[in-house]
């Protein structure tokens, strides 16, 4: 019998690849949300396995801040020319425009809780029952309850207190009118995993995740990109530094750190060997014990 | 372990292993997890700075592990844990899931959730109090969901002194209680999580435990036979065709096989349907393969054009399942509410969904004793019920103890979309 058993990145794989199909079969208009990130990366491909002869059945969705890095957007827009499926942009400027959102001031403005009311124009705009992300429970402790098929009320809300039981591998996405699903295929997967996955299945990447030359400010312990948005405080000065990014979201929010990983055999040895989470970061978790948590659940993914 | 633990370089043979925890803080269950996790370096040091600094903030004495998952609101505000937390962590052999749940009788529905999944249930056991109603509990749920492994962690040694006689004492309880319960391997690991005895690293202090540390039984355990090999089933999710010249004629059936073993070449029947056919092939995105196995995704041409969708099973000739439209299952009620007498609820198991009714209550299961009441069956949140339904369609399924994928089942709630009750086909 021993040769009758998976790895487990075989077995998280698997899993992901069931909960797609699941959401496909169960929903009559999903789409994935895609932020150019490595897990929504990683999503995209497990959606192109499961489906494979034929192509995603499903858009991709981007919800574009604006404050975009311009790897992220080349990179975007290759992967989606090579699968040959629909993008859908939802832009944070355009609700600003039209009064639907209104920018934040201040030192530590960001447009990431905006994002809110763009996804969810989005969401509803066009009609989408089910949006595919690729949250992670490791990632943050609010994500640690998170279902796999997890229900939004017709404002689009998360009651984290009210959420349906999930057993075995039988997944209830029923819902009324108006009302839709998020859903998170690699929420058993860690950090560790992404990267060992991508290694494994060499998975292309956004070059901003590999060591690389590139101007920063150091603030609240991660150096931040110089752009066009940031605004230098008193005392800060603008270096030259070898790095790379851990995660990558908004250019204003997106820290990245000191190092010389240029592989991906590299960065999987730096991962393996940190000592710290790859959100510590991002600025947007940093504002609260439960920030993220009361971002999910207003709609945030 | 060694300060590399975590590396995960070399992951080509890892398995991955879920299991569940259950209790109370008192019982060292968040020691214990602490320390597996600590241990194995899986807890970040901005995390572990985070749970200092709000352990400090709340004036408690010791830093809370159970701070690092219990992220909602309303659970640091009572200091509880109200839901499953899942956890990760792993070493060089082995990556682990752990679904931890509270222990609490209202939290039946947790255990049982967090046992749905799992391969392997450690209970926790205080070697100064013995088996409690609570360690019963536990088990019962872990023998009534089939988790093949138990590890019965007898804590607190070193509130004894490492005695080998309080040690026996507590084996022996255990095994007269285990008498009632169906579980084939139950394995003892005499510990304290607090001080590290045989937690990840073997015990000075007890010389006379011959055994295993618990990290090392759980990376050694073995789990791969766990699955049911034998009795080939696949449960079709959709079908997918691609609409391109290439693929003109392609029609792959999408699911992930829940038992057994296919191959090219095997006969098969689709069911409830009933008709037959033969694998032409079994594909995935990197190629066809020879043979597939549970838990694998893949997708499955036949050499005939017959009827197949979403809610079949596609099974092998030599072993089929039941197929019936009256079904007995033992369930356990998740609802805050109970049944509205002549309700409707949509019965869902493996990929299949059809509206049922409940006709009749059986009994309830004390959880506690496993002992049968028959007269009082209305039925409320966190019970467990043996009842039998009655469905429109014929339903596909296996015993439980044969196949926990095809033989599990959930209701949902015709009005209100809410998951009110899982079960086991019996």
């Amino acid at each position: 019998m021993h040769k009758y058993y998976l790895t487990h990145l075989q077995e998280l794989e698997s899993e992901a690849i069931y909960i797609i199909r699941e959401v496909v079969a169960q929903f009559d208009r999903p789409a994935i949300l895609f932020s150019g990130g490595k897990d929504s990366i990683v999503v995209t491909h497990l959606a192109k396995k499961a489906f494979w002869p034929a192509k995603i059945p499903m858009p991709l969705i981007h919800i574009d801040t604006g404050h975009n890095f311009p790897e992220t957007m080349e990179f975007r827009d290759k992967l989606v020319e090579n699968l040959g499926v629909q993008l859908i942009v939802g832009s944070v400027q355009e609700s600003i425009d039209k009064g639907r959102a209104v920018e934040e001031s201040g030192i530590n403005a960001s447009r990431n809780e905006l994002q809110i009311v763009t996804l969810l124009d989005s969401i509803e705009s066009h009609k989408i029952d089910a949006a595919i992300g690729g949250a992670r429970r490791d990632e943050e402790k609010a994500r640690a309850k998170e279902r796999f098929f997890s229900h939004r009320d017709e404002f689009g809300q998360w009651d984290p207190k009210n959420q349906r039981p999930e057993l075995w591998n039988i997944f209830n996405g029923r819902k009324r009118m108006g009302e839709h699903f998020r859903v998170f295929p690699i929420s058993n997967w860690t950090e560790m995993d992404i990267w060992n996955y991508i290694l494994q299945e060499n998975i292309a990447i956004p070059s901003l995740y590999f060591a690389h030359q590139r101007d920063a400010v150091y603030r609240d312990n991660t150096w931040l990109p110089a752009s066009e948005f940031l605004q230098l405080r008193e005392g800060e000065t603008i270096e030259n530094k070898l790095m790379r990014f851990r995660t990558l979201g908004d250019i204003t929010i997106t820290g990245g750190i000191e190092s010389d990983a240029d592989t991906l055999e590299k960065i999987v040895a730096e991962v393996s060997a940190t000592r710290s989470t790859e959100r510590g970061n991002r600025s947007d978790d940093k504002r609260s014990d439960t920030s993220m948590e009361d971002r999910k659940k207003q709609g945030y993914f | 372990m060694g300060p590399n633990a975590r590396s995960e370089k070399h992951t080509t043979t890892m398995e991955l292993l879920r299991f569940t925890t259950a209790g109370s803080v008192d019982d060292g269950k968040s020691t214990l997890i602490g320390r597996l996790l600590y241990d194995s370096k899986s807890i970040f040091e901005d995390q572990m700075e985070a749970v200092k600094q709000s352990s400090e903030r709340k004036g408690l004495q010791h830093v809370d592990l159970s701070l690092l998952t219990d992220g909602l609101r309303s659970e640091r505000e009572q200091g509880i844990t109200i839901d499953v937390a899942y956890r990760y962590f792993a070493t060089p052999k082995r990556k682990f899931i752990i679904a931890d749940t509270p222990g609490h009788i209202q939290y039946t529905r947790n255990m049982v959730t967090g046992a749905s999944t799992a391969n392997l249930a450690l209970v926790l056991i205080d070697v100064r109090k013995g088996v409690v109603e609570q360690t019963c509990r536990h088990s019962f749920i872990a023998s009534l969901l089939k988790i093949p492994h138990i590890i019965v962690c007898v804590n607190k040694m070193d509130l004894v002194d490492y005695s080998e006689e309080a040690f026996n004492k507590v084996v022996e309880q255990y095994e007269a209680f285990a008498a009632k319960i169906d579980v084939k391997d139950i394995r003892f690991v005499p510990m304290s999580a607090l001080a590290g005895d045989n937690v990840v690293n073997d015990s000075e202090n007890m010389p006379w435990y011959k055994g295993e540390s618990l990290l090392h039984t759980l990376e050694t355990i073995h789990i791969a036979s766990d699955e049911n090999h034998s009795d080939a089933r696949f449960p079709v999710q959709t079908v997918i065709r691609p609409h391109a010249d290439e693929y003109h004629d392609y029609r792959g059936y999408a699911g992930r096989i829940a038992g057994g073993i296919f191959k090219p070449g095997d006969k098969i029947t689709v069911l409830p349907s009933g008709l037959t056919s033969v694998i032409k092939s079994i594909d995935t995105y990197s190629g066809p393969v020879e043979e597939a196995f549970a838990p694998m995704s893949v997708s499955i041409t036949l050499e005939d054009d017959i009827d197949v969708s979403r809610g079949d099973m596609i099974v092998k000739d030599d072993s089929e399942p039941q197929v019936s439209q009256d079904l007995d299952a033992m369930i356990c009620w998740m609802a805050t509410r109970g049944p509205r007498p002549g309700a409707k609820y949509h019965l869902k198991t493996t990929t299949r969904e059809v509206m049922s009714i409940i006709k009749e209550v059986y009994y309830k299961l004390d959880i506690n004793t496993l002992e049968k009441q028959e007269e009082n069956t209305d039925i409320k949140m966190n019970e467990m019920v043996k009842i039998r339904l009655r469905t429109t369609q014929p339903v596909v399924f296996d015993e439980y103890r044969k196949n926990r994928i095809t033989g599990s089942l959930i209701l949902v709630d015709e009005s209100t979309n809410e998951t009110v009750a899982a079960g086991t086909f019996l």
